[in-house]
């Protein structure tokens, strides 16, 4: 067993199902949905969509993994989308992340062990004048410096942990 | 008395809806109203505020905080405009707008974008009666072809050629589709048109789709951009309930319906045929053309797809005539083309000019040339299917061939100017790491191609080159040019091809001294402290965190290379510009 699969509330799909039915819902737009849900696409929920999509588990773990914005795996509670677009690169993306980093001590795609933080590399938020940008939830945070980028990291977490 | 905030995407981040409701709960109960507009594309002056009596522009104002909406509102009471002075707009700045000729954007950032009203007393949606009351579908691509309108979003294919090969495609049920996945990372014009003027794209659209013949069309939306899906949602709803979409649109007989799909990240659905099988919810996999979509697209129906910036230019040729629009620009590009002008340039945003300015107008007249003093290097256009353009070529014309002829494209708007501190061999490697994240895996050459092109292109930058790394790139991207089955593949070797060809010794300069000479790449990168600038604050060598720098308070310090390792931490904490990195 693993904590990704088997006890989702499988219940909270059936609303997803029946848009399906009357709107002709595509499969993305399914995945989509399931995921606001529950936050990511856990295993059971995936099994469950292949089911009442008529599609098989390789088709609709296929669909998952080829978009970004599909998560398999839980996020943290701050979600750091950081842009690496090219003006952001050009204006220092690279050092950002490398503090975000080091701050938090997890990689790309990856959520620190408290469940806080998870960071996410994206193409371009299209802040373009603001950058290097990253967002964090729904804030976004513009001309950052990696001392900027960790003291913002430090306030949320002192935020939280008070 | 009417203030207008400018609120598109990069206008809130920059601050403009704390503003808003901050100048909404100061205004309230006074004749004054406070309303939003969307991105007049001056990104860096957000936050902009506009102050309107009626329709008159009196003021505009910029970089306001929201520290400053106490102010901007007693002043405004008191009708006393000499206090907001402080934040009005340069004369300098202005020029960015009025060096501009603007079509696509034309509206953008002057009207409420959540408002059919706003737009319909704007003269919009004259054109769609026009078209629907006087005009044959045929008369509608006349028009187009005569206009020269090319597609925006990178191909610059002719936009009235494509309509009229859906149109004559058998079949009765045909689909008309906008590309609104913009993916090239430093391009936002299409999210700054859905964004700002959402009833231009679907006006452009359904006459499209009149044109070809179609009764249902599609948007699919990129899903980063969840700003521009809220308001073209809101703005499709406000267009079915006033009758200019759905059934028996004005009374003429023509019917179309409009729905978003909201895209799930994928930079290879900008790709037509890869946009139709994600449209149909699968992997968003390029097909084999032919059948090109005009014969067997979105559900092996005929299809059309433009993209957002294309539909936003044809409401405005139906109006003014395609003559009108094809006397502006060049010999083989019509028209006017967007560009998002980012990276070192002291004014970014959004610039809409005619085809047959020069690179160098673009970036210095109305860009302003380089931030913070220093050098230009090159300009890149076109994202990763694009290429860099040098110093030498910026009298460069901005037409399709000129461009293609530098072994950059036009592509879809992207323009990110980078100064002499930006290493073009990195710059390459930064644009494979995105191709090889991005190839959707189809074709060989495409996915192992550009994985170990990444490869070769990180162990320069890491100063592990070999002799021969050059032409083992360049056959590569021979290779990956003539196997790849879609434009994504196709392109991606552009980059690096060009930065080859400009920026060759910046290639032989890491492979062979193990140097970088724009002192970017960090492995190669060394530091050193100037002495004569250093005044012995000591922040440096607290700051560092292997105690590589020496030196006693107010004597210059110095670091110690064989600990160094080449942080940055200290070139940032200094205050008197000491650090030098070679």
């Amino acid at each position: 067993m693993c904590e990704n699969c088997c006890n989702s509330d499988l219940g909270l799909l059936s609303e997803v199902f029946r848009d399906m039915k009357n709107n002709g819902d595509n499969l993305i737009t399914v995945l989509q949905k399931a995921q606001d849900i529950y936050g990511y696409l856990p295993t059971d929920v995936l099994y469950e969509i292949a089911e009442k999509t008529g599609n098989s588990p390789a088709k609709v773990l296929g669909v998952a993994t080829f978009y970004t914005q599909f998560r398999l795996k839980k996020v943290g509670k701050y979600l750091i989308l950081l842009c690496k677009g090219t003006a952001c690169h050009v204006n220092g993306a690279d050092g950002i992340e490398k503090a975000i980093c080091e701050e938090l001590g997890i990689k790309d795609g990856d959520t620190t062990d408290d469940g806080l933080f998870s960071l996410k590399t994206v193409a371009c938020l299209g802040c373009c004048s603001l950058s290097p940008v990253m967002m964090i939830n729904e804030e976004t945070y513009g001309s950052l410096t990696p001392s900027k980028t960790v003291e913002i990291l430090r306030e949320i977490r002192g935020r939280e942990t008070e | 008395m009417r203030v207008v905030i400018g609120e598109g995407s990069c206008g809130i981040a920059a601050g403009a809806a704390k503003v808003h409701s901050k100048l909404h709960e100061l205004l309230e109960g006074t004749d004054i109203s406070v309303g939003i507009a969307g991105c007049i594309g001056m990104c860096f002056l957000e936050p902009i505020i506009d102050i309107y009596d009626e329709k008159t522009l009196l003021k505009r104002l910029v970089k306001v905080k929201e520290a400053d909406a106490e102010t901007i509102a007693d002043a405004l009471n008191k009708n006393d405009f000499e206090a907001l002075k402080k934040y009005e707009i340069s004369e300098d700045d202005s020029v960015f707008l009025s060096k501009q000729t603007r079509i696509a954007l034309r509206r953008c950032g002057l009207i409420d974008p959540e408002s059919i009203d706003a737009y319909t007393d704007d003269g919009g949606y004259s054109a769609l009666k026009q078209v629907l009351t006087s005009m044959t579908p045929e008369e509608v691509i006349e028009e187009i072809k005569a206009s020269g309108l090319a597609g925006r979003g990178g191909a610059g294919f002719p936009t009235w050629f494509k309509w009229n090969a859906a149109r004559k495609s058998e079949g009765t049920e045909k689909y008309l589709i906008c590309n609104a996945d913009e993916g090239d990372p430093g391009a936002f014009m299409d999210r700054a048109v859905i964004e700002s003027d959402p009833h231009t794209l679907i006006e452009g659209m359904l006459i499209g789709a009149y044109a070809i013949g179609a009764s249902h069309a599609f948007v699919y939306v990129r899903a980063e951009y969840p700003l521009a899906i809220v308001r073209l949602q809101k703005a499709i709803n406000e267009a079915m309930e006033k009758g200019y979409l759905g059934e028996n649109i004005l009374g003429t007989g023509f019917s179309c319906f409009l729905k978003i799909k909201a895209g799930a990240g994928a930079f290879v659905c900008g790709e037509e045929t890869a946009l139709i099988e994600s449209l149909e919810g699968k992997r968003g996999m390029p097909r084999l053309k032919p059948p090109f979509p005009a014969e067997k697209g979105y559900e092996n129906k005929p299809s059309n797809i433009n993209n957002v910036e294309t539909f936003a230019n044809v409401a405005w040729i139906i109006e003014n005539g395609g003559e009108a629009f094809s006397a502006l620009g060049t010999e083989n590009s019509k028209g006017t083309k967007v560009f998002a002008l980012t990276g070192k340039i002291k004014r970014g945003g959004l610039v809409e000019i005619p085809m047959g300015l020069t690179l160098k107008e673009v970036i210095y007249d109305i860009g302003g040339g380089i931030r913070d003093n220093r050098e230009f290097k090159a300009v890149q256009l076109g994202g990763p299917s694009g290429g860099c353009i040098p110093k030498e070529l910026l009298d460069t014309v901005i037409d399709y061939k000129a461009l293609s002829a530098t072994g950059a494209i036009m592509g879809s708007g992207g323009m990110v100017v980078m100064d002499e501190g930006t290493c073009m061999v990195n710059m390459a490697r930064f644009f494979l790491d995105f191709t090889t994240k991005e190839s959707c895996g189809k074709c060989v050459h495409c996915r192992i191609g550009t994985k170990r092109m990444f490869e070769i292109l990180t162990r320069i930058t890491e100063g592990n080159g070999k002799e021969g790394d050059v032409e083992l790139l360049e056959e590569l991207c021979d290779g990956i040019r003539s196997g790849a089955l879609c434009g994504l593949g196709q392109t991606a070797p552009n980059p690096v091809l060009t930065t080859i060809k400009y920026f060759r010794n910046e290639y032989e300069a890491h492979i062979n001294e193990k140097r970088c000479p724009a002192g970017e790449c960090a492995t190669l990168r060394t530091y050193s402290i100037d002495a004569e600038k250093c005044k012995g604050c000591t922040l440096c060598s607290k700051k560092c965190p292997v105690n590589a720098i020496s030196g006693v308070l107010k004597e210059a310090h110095a670091i110690d290379t064989e600990k160094c390792i080449k942080c940055g931490q200290c070139k940032e904490v200094c205050k008197f510009d000491a650090v030098e990195v070679k």
